[in-house]
């Protein structure tokens, strides 16, 4: 595709069938309005989630990546979003290793219900990356 | 591989922020992709024709759609490909209309996104694998939690179909909030005597079995096969043996118990029945007001009983159940009136709540009709109603309008004035919200036949003033200052989730919203499911709602029940967790994080031991496939290479 690419950097996001996907369908159903850089992957719960997909599109070319889940206690299979937490949080931790600011990955909570609670997350998040600016892994690993 | 890609226009929702064409053109550079066209509506007859022509015409193998959530079509066009002989898990779609056409305002960067989005989803398409749903028993026993008008309804319309109900109700008599009312709208019928029938219905139906005073403990299970546990709480009268005399209730000396039936309009007795016409009309123990329980001994109502039923000793009991479906049925509450302290409910005894001025009015309430001020115990001639006590307030987090307040206040002033002639109503109101059959009609006899005066504006303090309540607001139709000197404040207090809806959802693994209530499969076309198969809603659980309505919903959850236990085998989901025998190396990690417990060792003929998926007890939620150290367990449909083959279509360095 043509260059008015480059103005955009590349946001991946994990959402979860039951409540953030849905929460993403609701903010699109009420017209809530958020930058375009976003691209959405569906997983079934983000307990399905494994660190290394996060890893690999940090290490592919994605400048951001985000995970959201249903709020805990409120997932759809139990205790799903648990699982995703520990995981995830361990991630963030280990993300500095890797040479990439842990601002770049996010993991959050939006439920079905909450469109404009996803419209503030995508753009707050999809902000901080325009701050962060491209991913180049070996300017941030710290010496 | 042949994919065909269909590009939706959605009328203007799609092609009016996204060039549909130019996706098109750029899809046909995809490997692969065989085949790409845009139609105006594909979910359409016409376009899902044009699929099933392309899949023969082209000789496709797998289907990508972009178009809307695959939240509101997928099913639709699984079975399109289906019915032109692709599998129908060799089907993707893109959800180019809610996350992004709708949300995005730069046309060139939302047609780069949806090609980006097709793109995804070409590579997952490629990379999906026929799967083929085998057949489970369905278990057709329903379990209707709550026993208000509408679970009533919905039981009662599963058993006259033929189905075994367990109707499960906490409080001690089923009737919930309309056995509670006097009269309803917009007719006057009085609400007992229309329920009572439905009631005893219930009690007497043989289909039915009643739970009352009890609650659900466990859930587990899936649509066809639940186990649940139900925990009978301790009633400390043994209801075989109780005839519902009465008796004791009239010797019992713990004479200030909290009547929880009248909304603490006045003290019941520590044992009681808690109305006339309850059903079961049984009687039960208040423990944290029964002299035997808070002071060691007393025993009267044991020595009056003459059945030997009174029990100190009794103790919860749980039972285990398996049923198919679910319906709640769990009503509202109504907010405290100590969140709203501008108007003083519950310090000053005279402003009282909309609940328990309808006890008042009610012939078998605590007054027995006779509406009486808390205070003093003389008859008001001046009462102020006050609409949206809490509701449409965002300030208390209740942005929403309660439904029917603005039409029980108006019945309520008509039935002031047919107890009290020379009364006098005041409503004070900020709209009048009456859009249903004969409504409005009726909220203009309150004013014009039966003079109440309706006043739009709010109110900002009620105060005492002698013997008198001050009511003090704006009138914003007039633009002044106005004061009621009412001798009886009566709140329209909002309509609230109950105390235990999140903790019940939990347990029912549905979802809720923001306020509690429960939240529906699709808010227009699937009113009454959830996301959770075999589990459906009826009245006020899922927002506030008025009769009519929730009994209509009673019926609609039942219907949907019938519908699903008419088939005696349900066909599962494919989509579930899958073990390579031959990498797995028995760790068995797998096995300890499944939520559903739906993994089980395995031992293979050479002696090793491997982790093992139950089919039918797997949900799909991939916890495990994203646990296993070595990939062996797979979620299908959602493994680790139809995921990561989405991360590199967008993600190439």
């Amino acid at each position: 595709m043509p260059e008015i690419a480059t103005q955009e950097l590349r946001v991946v996001g994990f959402l979860c069938n039951w409540c953030s996907y849905g929460g993403a369908d609701t903010a699109g159903v009420s017209r809530f309005k958020q930058p375009t850089d976003l691209r959405i992957i569906r997983v079934p719960c983000s307990g399905r989630v494994d660190p290394l997909f996060v890893v690999k599109a940090l290490l592919n070319g994605a400048d951001g990546v985000l995970v959201s889940g249903c709020h805990p206690r409120d997932c759809h299979y139990s205790d799903g979003n648990f699982y995703a937490r520990r995981r995830l949080e361990m991630l963030k931790r280990l993300l500095p290793f890797l040479g990439i600011d842990e601002r770049r990955f996010y993991y959050t909570w939006v439920s079905a219900s909450e469109g404009a609670r996803w419209q503030q997350t995508v753009t707050e998040f999809t902000n901080r990356i325009h701050e962060l600016g491209p991913l180049h892994i070996k300017k941030e690993a710290t010496p | 591989m042949r994919v065909g890609v269909f590009i939706c226009h959605c009328g203007n929702n799609i092609a009016g922020t996204i060039d549909v064409a130019r996706v098109a053109e750029e899809t046909r550079k995809i490997p692969g992709v065989a085949y790409a066209t845009t139609y105006m509506y594909t979910c359409s007859e016409p376009g899902q024709n044009e699929i099933k022509e392309a899949i023969t015409r082209e000789g496709l193998d797998r289907v990508v759609v972009a178009a809307c959530s695959p939240r509101m079509h997928e099913l639709t066009f699984r079975r399109t490909v289906e019915k032109a002989g692709l599998n129908r898990y060799f089907f993707e779609m893109a959800n180019i209309r809610e996350h992004i056409s709708w949300i995005g305002e730069n046309k060139d960067l939302n047609t780069l996104k949806a090609t980006e989005a097709v793109r995804m989803a070409v590579a997952k398409v490629m990379q999906d694998k026929p799967l083929y749903s085998t057949s489970f028993k369905v278990n057709k026993r329903v379990l209707v939690i709550g026993g208000g008008v509408a679970g009533m309804q919905a039981a009662l319309d599963c058993a006259d179909g033929g189905l075994e109900v367990l109707l499960v109700e906490k409080s001690p008599s089923v009737g919930g909030m309309m056995a509670r009312l006097d009269k309803t709208f917009p007719t006057i019928d009085c609400s007992i005597c229309i329920l009572g029938p439905k009631m005893v219905d219930v009690a007497q139906h043989d289909k039915i079995t009643l739970h009352a005073y009890s609650e659900i403990e466990e859930i587990k299970g899936y649509v066809g096969n639940y186990q649940i546990k139900i925990r009978k709480k301790a009633t400390y009268v043994d209801w075989s043996k109780c005839t519902g005399c009465g008796a004791c209730m009239e010797k019992c000396p713990s004479k200030n118990s909290y009547d929880a039936f009248n909304f603490g309009v006045a003290p019941t007795r520590a044992i009681n029945i808690p109305f006339p016409q309850a059903i079961p009309k049984k009687a039960k123990i208040d423990p944290n007001y029964c002299r035997q329980f808070v002071k060691g001994k007393c025993g009267v109502c044991a020595k009056i009983c003459p059945t030997n039923a009174i029990d100190y000793e009794m103790k919860d009991e749980i039972i285990t159940e398996d049923i198919g479906a679910i319906i709640v049925a769990t009503g509202y509450s109504l907010i405290d009136m100590d969140k709203l302290p501008e108007y003083g409910g519950g310090r000053y005894p005279d402003v009282i709540s909309g609940a328990q001025y309808e006890r008042l009015l009610n012939a078998s309430g605590p007054t027995s009709g006779h509406i009486v001020r808390p205070s003093d115990h003389m008859e008001p001639k001046t009462i102020a109603f006050i609409s949206c006590a809490g509701s449409r307030d965002k300030s208390i987090g209740i942005p929403y309008c309660s439904n029917f307040c603005c039409m029980y206040i108006a019945k309520q002033a008509i039935l002031t004035k047919d107890h009290i002639p020379d009364s006098q109503s005041y409503v004070f109101y900020m709209d009048i919200r009456s859009p249903g059959k004969g409504y409005d009609e009726f909220t203009r006899r309150a004013q014009e036949e039966y003079g109440a005066k309706y006043i739009r504006g709010r109110v900002s303090r009620i105060y005492p003033k002698g013997n008198k309540m001050v009511v003090r607001g704006s009138d914003t139709l007039l633009g002044a200052q106005v004061e009621v000197e009412a001798d009886l404040v009566v709140l329209g207090t909002a309509v609230v989730s109950t105390p235990d809806a999140a903790h019940m959802a939990e347990k029912l693994h549905i979802s809720y919203d923001t306020f509690g209530f429960y939240v529906e499969s699709h808010p227009k076309l699937r009113p009454v499911e959830t996301n959770t198969s075999g589990v459906f809603l009826a009245g006020a659980c899922q927002g506030p709602k008025d009769i009519p309505a929730s009994v209509g919903q009673g019926s609609a959850a039942a219907s949907k029940v019938q519908a699903l236990f008419s088939k005696d085998m349900l066909e599962s989901d494919p989509a579930v967790a899958r073990v390579n025998m031959n990498t797995c190396v028995g760790c068995l990690k797998c096995l300890k994080t499944c939520p559903f417990g739906a993994i089980k060792e395995k031992e293979l003929r050479d002696g090793r031991v491997v982790a093992d998926v139950i089919e039918t007890v797997c949900a799909g939620c991939g916890v495990c496939t994203s646990t296993c150290p070595c990939g062996a367990i797979q979620l299908q449909h959602f493994t680790d290479n139809q995921l990561l083959a989405e991360v590199n279509a967008i993600c190439r360095k």
